[in-house]
């Protein structure tokens, strides 16, 4: 990185972003603004146009319509290629590996050093040196990445994500496969790359992560905002801003639990 | 200094639960994990070249004599170029089905520039792969843009290509080259001086303990584990052997054509392209997961267009070759079984059919087994008819061997 950012600096500002997929509507004026150091969760059911948004930022889709401001400047991401070159990284929801090539090959791909005499060395000890960072537990950097596990799989894109030194990293339900203690060194990564001052934006469906790194978290329903809260909402709020109402299956669940619970109660006294 | 006296453990040596196979025995052992998983490697075509030495030695001695083989290699220079392009089409995971027609258009511009315009060859030969790469950008283009399947592109292409030859060649039909020319002397009689001959055979068993020994130093300046010389040597020393063994058995006959010679110096140039650079690591990448490529920012459609313009101009110098060996350009050339004998020589030499597997040797080990076939079935005056049904066949095995394997793969992790 060449120079690190204020803390609460704008990196990245987003108005009335749309994306339509023929007749779908996948994401309607979204608005999102990312600072310097901060972690922003972003959180919604299946469907509600999470991924999509990622992809709009790394490059991979175009929006529809909508601006998007990077670093104070208007900036079109019109290839994955670009977004990486501009410092936003991201870790995709089906990882995007290449299960022919290697943990080396996958975490340095479109980014060798020395593209001319490939330096394997180097490119494996700088391998080694990430993947530990996350405590991976991966036996060898030179098999082919299919014949790793899942969770595996998920650690080696992160470590690729890290490879480039972002401004904004973007993990699209980054511990979904991983053990307990991954999912832990996940967290404190994205904390540690908070510090130094980077931005991220942290899908996931676990509502214990989520509040216990995010700074701010946004939530999607049905490819629009419904709502920005900090840390400190409350389970309910927060399940009543996803599904959109206080009385969804998630409360009624919990009701009956409750109730059941009472029930046994009773029968025992 | 043996790895248990480190008390930090190597940074690729934590993992406990690995089984690390070191000096022979360990390399003989991951060889075998390797070959029953369905990594085949170069394996079938070690088989297929001592089953096919066999069976047609017996039935006709002429097989294997010196002057045969060397023969065979000059047969076999044209179409290992054109297998070598096909290589690097078949790692996207695409095809072209027009080399033949290209290989054939490539002579009939030769013929027609060189024997009837009278260009130097020094212009004509870089024509000719201008020509060929051309050719390649439109099929690169049509798939790009208008997301042509590779193989209906080329199917129009190889209809194009022999309607632009015939229509070259004109009612002659022909075009003979001169046999005194540098060019037919370099395709019928031209011949490696001895020494050369054997100095190449020692280059590829130096580079492997050169290799391996700068590798090792790198690894232990990097506190990597170093795999050992044993392995290495043993390699180098079983491979310079053979090569040398072959050297001496051509030289009892004419010796080593330069034809072949320039061939395999390609060979070795696209394999260190492939393996070495990011350009071929990007290949790999693109024929593995396209789309995993795309993210990561690799131009898929520049690397997609460079495979095929690669393809065209190789099938072009082919051609080039064809003509140089035939003394001649004619309607014929290119046609018949040289594309499938091009392709087929890719996969029966471990290029996969379906994208990110593969290696420019599979183009020389290949053209080496349907040379051999081709040869063969000459010896025994089988008509051409016998020798299509024939050499469709191999490749319809080549093609077997390399789904099954590629099943066998999937289901041991090894993509
Ligand atoms: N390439 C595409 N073509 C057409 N429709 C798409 C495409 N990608 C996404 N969609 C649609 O856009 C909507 C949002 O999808 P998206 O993948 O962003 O959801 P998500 O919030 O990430 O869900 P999940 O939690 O399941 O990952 C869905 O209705 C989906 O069908
Ligand atoms: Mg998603």
């Amino acid at each position: 990185m060449t120079r690190s950012h204020q803390p609460g600096e704008l990196l990245l500002r987003l108005r009335g972003v749309t994306k339509q997929f023929g007749a779908v509507t996948a994401l309607q004026d979204i608005e999102l603004d990312i600072h310097a150091g901060e972690v922003v969760a972003l959180v919604g059911d299946n469907g509600a146009g999470k991924s999509t948004l990622v992809k709009v930022l790394a490059g991979v889709h175009q929006p529809t319509t909508g601006t998007i401001e990077y670093l104070g400047q208007p900036a079109t991401f019109d290839s994955p290629g670009k977004a990486l070159e501009m410092g936003i990284a991201t870790v995709f929801q089906d990882l995007a590996l290449c299960e022919n090539l290697d943990v080396v090959a996958n975490l340095f791909l479109g980014h060798e050093v020395n593209p001319w005499a490939l330096d394997e060395v180097q490119m494996e000890v700088r391998a080694w040196t990430l993947l530990r960072e996350l405590a991976a537990r991966i036996p060898s950097v030179r098999e082919p990445i299919a014949s790793l596990s899942g969770g595996q799989r998920q650690t080696v894109a992160i470590a690729r994500s890290l490879l480039l030194d972002p401004k904004i990293i973007m993990l699209d339900e980054p511990t979904a496969a991983l053990g307990v203690a991954q999912t832990a060194e996940v967290l404190n990564l994205i904390e540690r790359v908070r510090d130094r001052g980077h931005g991220v934006i942290l899908i996931s469906h676990n509502m214990e992560d989520v509040r216990a790194v995010a700074d701010r978290i946004v939530v999607l329903r049905l490819g629009r905002n419904n709502g920005t809260f900090n840390a400190n909402i409350s389970h309910q709020e927060l399940v009543a801003a996803i599904t959109g109402a206080s009385e969804n299956s998630v409360s009624r669940r919990a009701a009956r639990k409750l109730e059941t619970a009472d029930q046994i109660g009773e029968a025992l006294q | 200094m043996s790895p248990s006296d480190n008390i930090e453990p190597r940074l690729d040596r934590a993992d406990s639960r690995v089984r690390h196979d070191a000096g022979l025995a360990g390399a003989l052992r991951g060889f075998i994990d390797q070959v029953r998983s369905g990594d085949l490697g170069m394996l079938p075509v070690f088989v297929g070249l001592l089953l096919i030495s066999i069976v047609f030695s017996a039935l006709n001695p002429v097989f294997l004599a010196p002057n045969n083989l060397v023969n065979l290699l000059f047969d076999a220079a044209a179409v290992g170029f054109i297998a070598l392009g096909v290589v690097c089409v078949l790692l996207l995971g695409e095809i072209d089905l027009s080399i033949g027609s290209m290989s054939g258009l490539a002579s009939a511009i030769t013929g027609v520039l060189w024997v009837g315009s009278g260009w130097p060859l020094l212009l004509v030969i870089p024509a000719v792969i201008l020509t060929g790469a051309i050719v390649g950008l439109i099929y690169g283009f049509l798939r790009n843009q208008f997301e042509m399947p590779s193989f209906v592109a080329t199917l129009s292409g190889l209809l194009a290509l022999l309607g632009l030859q015939l229509y070259l060649l004109g009612p002659t039909g022909s075009i003979n080259m001169p046999f005194s020319s540098a060019l037919v002397r370099f395709g019928q009689i031209l011949i490696m001086p001895a020494w050369l001959s054997y100095l190449v055979a020692i280059i590829p068993g130096t580079l492997i303990v050169w290799g391996a020994r700068r590798a090792d130093a790198q690894r232990e300046a990097a506190n990597l584990s170093s795999t050992g010389m044993s392995v290495p040597i043993a390699k180098a020393g079983v491979l310079t052997a053979a090569l040398l063994f072959a050297v001496w058995y051509l030289e009892q006959g004419r010796g080593v054509p330069w034809m072949f010679g320039v061939f395999v110096a390609f060979v070795a140039g696209l394999d260190y392209a492939l393996r070495r650079t990011k350009w071929g690591r990007s290949m790999f990448a693109v024929g593995g997961n396209a789309e995993a490529a795309r993210r990561s920012g690799i131009n898929v459609r520049r690397i997609r267009m460079s495979a095929f313009i690669v393809c065209s101009s190789f099938a072009a110098l082919g051609g080039v070759f064809a003509a140089a060996r035939l003394a001649s350009a004619s309607q014929q050339a290119g046609t018949g079984d040289v594309n499938l004998n091009a392709i087929a020589a890719a996969v029966i030499g471990g290029t996969s059919l379906f994208g990110g597997r593969g290696s420019a040797w599979s183009a020389l080990l290949g053209v080496l087994v349907i040379m051999a076939i081709s040869n063969g079935l000459t010896l025994l005056n089988l008509s051409s008819s016998l020798r299509y049904m024939i050499t469709g066949a191999v490749l319809a095995i080549a093609v077997i061997v390399d789904s099954l394997a590629r099943r066998s793969r999937a289901s041991h992790g090894r993509a």
